[in-house]
């Protein structure tokens, strides 16, 4: 059972570096790998998802990307990915709400498209967040169209998260009554509402954490709802307690670390017991300070799923594996 | 898509090491800029860099964009704003001012010093003004390239300083930072900008067919009262479109002057290094003068120790033969795996900056190993810019 049971949009940010797209693409394939139709979408025009899954750059149409085998009478889920790009987006939306043939080529040549998308304030994010919202309500209401059980979102980084989901509330003031002030308050809807809910994907260090705590503030002081915590990269925890303390005072016993290593057909030079030690005090002290972070995360009050850092980086086998530590954590 | 620009033929070899320190102390380096994608370390680079330079004598402003609390912290100001203010505590003879970007102040500024008071007002309080300086994706990046300016010719005048480090923008491309005014220029030499002007400039017979259908439809998208406060905008903003292209012009120049060194910032990642490999392609491209690449949080194996596979080995023999009882061997068998693990990444990081280095071997790279914990005063950031000079007990 999944603790966002019936959230229909998955909203995953975090600060750069913290490995958010990772985290997308492999929440994408937990709730997949239960029999669902997954939509996953990229916004920032980096062809991320083409580079994680090892295909070739997604143009501006939903694709399928992956698909699972089934297993004891399930159906196989699929993972489609979507890259939005503006543009097209806003061509999109004004001749499916405008209906506007002519007059919608007529902009493209004199530039408004251009105008729209690079320069007016926000627009890009209007036409970002209105395209996912095209995405989730298809599966109310539209016929034909393919249908999503769910829609998760590598979104931009969390010190613009809020600013990026709350463009529509902009737009709602700045464009008082009209369609377009219908369509923002439509998507404001839905991004409030119990079907959406926004991940903050974090590493166990000071400035992340902290990031995170302030974007998780920002984020309720807009009415947006906050989902989990997800600690990626977190280290292997290999020697306990009393290991580490004594690694921390200098006090491991070198002897009997010589002794086993001889055991273990290791020469035990100087050298190679110089480095486990000074191994062991690192890890020690590295270990210390997660610790330290790991509390704060748990004081933020939200649910926290952690993810290994992959020793030999994140590829498709290495995606499926952060897939089922997310499943069996309870994420999807 | 961008063309890749290299070598084309060249054998796998080591790439030649920054000297971080010679470009300091040269006296012909007057800016250094830190670029690179989001999250790999730019700012506390920017910043230890600067501290390093004073601290050999220069006197140096340090233009951070966004920086952590505890960064701005660590220079002993507890909130830093668009003014350029002394750092306490630098040794020696050189200086350190710090500052970091106010984007909406330093635009608000730019009006003001080039239209008339009641203009600038006009700009100022017009809707479409207020988001563009706020919020729009680029404005950041160009308002970076403004501030450089400004701070050139402060120094030219005042003599104040004698070298600008300058931080980058976390932009999801470090390509932005350098097609920020170009994106400018374009945009106010675009069509639609000349169409907004029209009517409220040109005849009434310039009002076109093409024109008509234009005005109307984006009447009916975006309401008449969105129009007319664009139009407003475009038209109040317009006499001083030639000022910003111009000091664009300029401050692009400046970057490929011989008295700028371009640091590119990366972690050794696959996305971090794709994304260094494209701006160190641009540069060359754009005639910008490149200094050399920064790979921070580096994983360091120690020498002579035993490799992967036979730590791994050991590590099976000792749990072969380990007793339900026996502790310590447990923590030998813990320890050997860390240093598996450890050497694993390594080989991985290694492996990425060869490739780097096979694709572009001229440039020159300095290597900072990962931190245990973030930056806190200055003896941190000293830190930092003693391994990156390559001289860890400094």
């Amino acid at each position: 059972m999944s603790d966002w049971e019936g959230v229909e949009l998955h909203v995953v940010t975090g600060k750069g570096g913290t490995g958010k797209s990772t985290v997308a693409a492999s929440l994408a394939l937990a709730l997949a790998s239960q029999g669902r139709q997954v939509l996953l979408c990229e916004v920032e025009g980096r062809q991320g998802i083409a580079r994680m899954f090892d295909v070739p750059p997604l143009p501006y149409e939903e694709r399928p990307l992956a698909s699972g085998h089934g297993s004891g009478g399930d159906p196989g889920g699929e993972v489609f990915a979507l890259a939005i790009e503006p543009e097209a987006a806003l061509l999109e939306y004004l001749a499916m709400y405008y209906r506007l043939g002519r007059a919608g080529k007529a902009l493209d040549r004199f530039g408004v498209i251009d105008f729209a998308t690079t320069l007016a304030p926000g627009v890009r994010d209007v036409l970002l967040t209105g395209k996912v919202y095209e995405a989730v309500n298809r599966n109310h209401r539209s016929k034909g169209a393919r249908h999503y059980d769910a829609v998760v979102l590598d979104a931009p980084p969390t010190g613009r998260i809020t600013r990026f989901l709350n463009v529509n509330e902009e737009l709602a003031g700045l464009a008082k009554a009209g369609p377009i002030k219908g369509q923002a308050d439509n998507v404001m809807r839905l991004l409030r509402s119990d079907r959406t809910r926004v991940h903050l994907v974090t590493v166990l260090e000071e400035m992340p954490v902290q990031e995170t705590a302030d974007g998780i503030a920002e984020l309720r002081g807009a009415d947006l709802p906050v989902g989990g915590v997800i600690v990626n990269l977190t280290r292997p925890q290999v020697l306990d307690a009393a290991a580490r303390s004594a690694a921390l005072d200098g006090t491991l016993d070198t002897e009997r670390l010589a002794a086993d290593l001889g055991r273990a057909g290791l020469e035990p030079a100087p050298d190679l017991v110089g480095a486990l030690t000074a191994e062991a005090r690192d890890h020690a002290e590295r270990r210390a300070l997660e610790e330290a972070q790991r509390v704060l995360v748990a004081d933020l009050g939200v649910p926290t799923y952690e993810l290994p850092r992959l020793a030999d980086g994140v590829d498709l086998g290495g995606l499926y594996e952060l897939a089922a530590r997310l499943r069996e954590e309870g994420m999807a | 898509m961008n063309r890749r620009v290299g070598p084309l033929a060249t054998r796998p070899s080591a790439a030649p090491d920054l000297d971080v320190d010679a470009l300091l102390a040269d006296r012909g380096t007057r800016i250094v800029v830190c670029c690179g994608a989001g999250g790999v370390g730019k700012t506390t680079t920017a910043a230890a860099i600067a501290l390093r330079a004073a601290e050999q004598g220069r006197r140096v402003v340090v233009l951070t964009i966004d920086p952590a609390r505890r960064l701005a912290q660590s220079m002993g100001i507890e909130a830093l704003d668009n003014t350029p203010r002394p750092v306490p505590g630098v040794a020696g003879s050189g200086s350190l001012d710090a500052m970091m970007l106010d984007m909406k102040r330093t635009f608000d500024e730019v009006v003001e010093s080039q239209a008339s008071p009641e203009k600038a007002q006009q700009i100022l309080s017009n809707p479409f003004y207020v988001a563009l300086s706020s919020s729009f994706a680029g404005t950041q990046e160009y308002m970076a390239m403004e501030k450089l300016g400004q701070l050139q010719r402060d120094t030219d005048e005042s003599g104040r300083w004698d070298l600008i480090v300058v931080d980058t923008p976390p932009s999801r491309s470090a390509l932005d930072f350098l097609d920020a005014p170009e994106r400018l220029s374009s945009f106010l030499d675009g069509r639609f900008i000349r169409i907004l002007l029209a009517p409220a400039k040109g005849p009434a017979r310039l009002m076109t067919a093409g024109l008509g259908v234009i005005t109307n439809t984006l009447t009916k998208i975006i309401g008449a009262q969105v129009l007319r406060d664009m139009q407003t905008f475009v038209s109040a903003f317009d006499t001083l479109f030639g000022g910003f292209r111009q000091r664009a012009q300029q401050t692009f120049e400046l970057l490929q002057a011989d008295g700028t060194a371009f640091l590119v910032i990366a972690a050794p990642e696959p996305d971090a290094l794709r994304e260094a490999a494209y701006f160190v392609e641009r540069l060359t491209e754009e005639d910008m003068p490149l200094a050399g690449l920064v790979v921070n949080r580096a994983s360091l194996a120690p020498d002579g120790i035993p490799s992967v596979e036979q730590c791994l080995a050991a590590v099976e023999r000792l749990e072969a033969a380990r007793s339900e009882d026996d502790d310590a061997s447990g923590l030998t068998a813990g320890l050997l795996r860390l240093l598996a693990e450890r050497g694993q990444v390594v080989r991985r990081e290694e492996r990425l900056r060869g490739r780097f280095a096979a694709a572009h071997p001229e440039v020159a790279t300095a290597v900072v190993p990962a931190l245990a914990t973030d930056v806190h005063d200055l003896d941190g950031l000293r830190r930092v810019g003693g391994l990156l000079a390559g001289r860890a007990g400094d």
